[in-house]
């Protein structure tokens, strides 16, 4: 268009593919799944719930490479964020059972009449709209994530410092969430889902539907992140997290920059989180443990940091890596997730996505050498 | 005070664990003035700078600039008050083009939702073509500043900071590590940014100060010792003392 346009060499169009292939894999596999079972080109309820897991795995990958890739917040504590979302949508689920659990009361959850709780705590309000629970899919995460951002980046805690609340504030989490006094079913958490906007869960058709819903959003939210990364706004994440001081006396306020993406992130993973628990089926204290968020940055650096698909591509291949793992040698698959790590960070720094790119002749992540004679003059 | 100061820092200490960096220090520089900063190492004049863009606050003493009290600001409201700051160290983004380091430099839209939604505006295309040749890096618009000489980074910096408009320019150290020839080209281009805005330059480098010709202020133990030319304070006595005696 003009001759100052930001020819970056970020331009991230391997983004726009990924998001097509992640969108149009999942109506392949939703319209195999519908196919009758004598066909050979049928899919499994168990490869399409597979399936709807890997992708709402991805979204928590994409949400953890915008603000580690991006803006240089290395966070151990996404699955905080993922799993808030998925409790969200747990409660409205919940209430869908209605008088159709185990105690057959028409208002309240099994697990509340269990503890013999007469009413519902406020907090569930409102949870039988999809709407509200919907809204607070992404407005409780956002809250949490603005206000611990927000406390984070004004007083600048970054770095190693910042992880580990991170990490802690998961694992703070994770406690409260097993409390039967919190008010989400303790130590089971939320299951036993029978529908979803008053269709049956297990049928073949709402399954398809959910692997579409979570393809689609899936691909939005790679759209979104490239817009975001792509936009002026992306040029200055990534000098906020190389010099963040410089940023300052530019006149922009970093703490600012990098709460918007972080509040944006943590909705990513709650979106991610909620569709994961409609396939999945269950969503309980244990998606708040600290490893599933160490987890989820693996996933990320074995993909390729800071390139958006690297993300979706490391979240579904290390998962898939799991699955048959597990299936296989089940008590190995840390030590093979531990060597992963160790062998992705020794032999391939830019993950599998470093592969496709030419190697760069300066790492930014470099220190300016100091130089004392420089080596050319100004043509 | 007859005529309005464009900086005014007055009888300004600041103590860091006991060692006082900066002792009743004042300075006055009236809009399109040019001021040399010299001194010995230790003698508080990245201090002086940290105060004036906000990274310091002082203990006592007031500090002013175009009225607006700057130890009450923090850096980057000082910076969109029109002091710009360089660096000794170029600091450029290194993983963005020196086009992209020059467009986030440039004076307007600081709001992260704005930064956003930004869209290249013709003016701001006017204005990076102008720095871009400015600076000399037109052949280099579009390559990673990462990649530059450590000259053009200093180059490329300085062309942020005209991309800020400010009013004032502080300049730490810019000819350290840059040829001879540099050094003078660097002089002229100061000079040049003399004639719209005021600048304050701290430098070693006293064949560069000589080239620049304007008003020396000499700092010791974080105050000032002298000021004048260039041949009246090198004819100091106090600060030929400080300089090469003991």
């Amino acid at each position: 268009m003009n001759a100052f346009s930001c020819q970056s060499a970020r331009s991230f169009k391997s983004v726009v593919w990924t998001a097509g292939l992640v969108l149009l894999a999942a109506i392949v596999l939703a319209v195999a799944s519908l196919l009758p079972e004598s066909s050979p080109l049928h899919a499994s309820a168990f490869v399409v719930s597979l399936a709807g897991k890997y992708l709402a795995y991805a979204m928590l990958a994409l949400s953890v490479d915008l603000v580690w890739g991006f803006a240089g917040i290395l966070t151990l504590g996404h699955a905080a964020f993922f799993g808030l979302g998925g409790y969200a949508m747990g409660m409205y689920l919940m209430r869908e059972i209605g008088a159709r659990g185990a105690y057959g009361d028409a208002n309240l959850p099994d697990f509340m009449v269990f503890l013999s709780w007469k009413s519902l705590p406020w907090y569930w309000c409102g949870t039988d709209h999809f709407a509200w629970a919907m809204m607070l899919v992404l407005v409780v995460p956002a809250l949490l994530a603005g206000v611990f951002g927000w406390l984070a980046f004004r007083s600048r805690v970054s770095g190693v410092y910042l992880s580990i609340i991170t990490q802690a504030l998961t694992y703070a989490l994770m406690l409260a969430f097993f409390q039967n006094g919190f008010g989400f079913g303790g130590n089971n958490g939320l299951t036993d889902f029978k529908d979803i906007l008053g269709a049956d869960l297990h049928a073949p058709a709402t399954r398809a539907a959910l692997l579409v819903a979570t393809g689609v959003a899936l691909a939005a939210a790679l759209l979104a992140a490239r817009f975001i990364v792509g936009s002026r706004f992306g040029n200055l994440l990534v000098a906020v997290r190389d010099a963040e001081n410089r940023t300052r006396f530019l006149g922009y306020r970093p703490d600012q920059v990098k709460l918007l993406v972080w509040v944006f992130s943590a909705m990513l993973a709650a979106v991610g989180g909620a569709l994961y628990v409609t396939q999945v089926g269950i969503i309980n204290p244990g998606e708040f443990a600290p490893a599933n968020s160490i987890e989820s940055v693996i996933w990320v650096a074995v993909g390729g940091r800071g390139t958006l698909s690297g993300a979706v591509l490391g979240a579904i291949l290390v998962n898939f890596g799991k699955t048959l793992f597990t299936a296989w040698l089940p008590e190995f698959w840390l030590y093979g997730l531990g060597l992963l790590f160790i062998g992705t960070t020794l032999f391939l720094p830019n993950g599998i996505m470093g592969l496709w790119r030419p190697t760069k002749k300066n790492d930014p992540e470099e220190i300016t050498p100091e130089v004392s004679a420089p080596e050319g003059e100004h043509p | 005070m007859t005529e309005a100061l464009l900086l005014d820092v007055r009888n300004v200490s600041v103590t860091f664990d006991g060692f006082r960096a900066i002792n009743s220090l004042s300075l006055a520089l009236k809009p399109g003035e040019m001021r040399a900063i010299v001194g010995p190492n230790g003698a508080g004049k990245t201090t002086m700078m940290d105060i004036i863009t906000g990274k310091t606050r002082p203990d006592s003493g007031t500090a002013t600039f175009k009225g607006h009290d700057l130890t009450r600001l923090d850096e980057p409201a000082i910076a969109r008050l029109g002091i710009g700051r360089k660096f000794q160290k170029p600091t450029v983004f290194e993983a963005l083009t020196v086009t992209e380091n020059l467009l986030l430099s440039l004076k307007g839209i600081r709001s992260p939702f704005a930064v956003l939604f930004a869209r290249q505006s013709s003016r701001e295309r006017e204005r990076l073509a102008e720095l871009l040749s400015l600076t000399r890096l037109e052949s280099v618009a579009n390559s990673t500043a990462g990649d530059m000489s450590h000259g053009q980074k200093q180059w490329l910096e300085i062309g942020m900071l005209m991309g800020q408009e400010p009013d004032l320019l502080l300049v730490d150290e810019p000819v350290a590590g840059m040829t001879d020839a540099e050094t003078m080209a660097t002089a002229d281009l100061l000079r040049e940014i003399n004639k719209t805005r005021s600048v304050v330059v701290v430098e070693h480098d006293m064949d560069f100060v000589r080239a620049l010709g304007v008003p020396v202020t000499v700092l010791h133990e974080g105050s000032v010792l002298a000021e004048g030319t260039l041949d009246d304070v090198s004819a100091d006595p106090r600060v030929i003392e400080v300089y090469l005696g003991r």
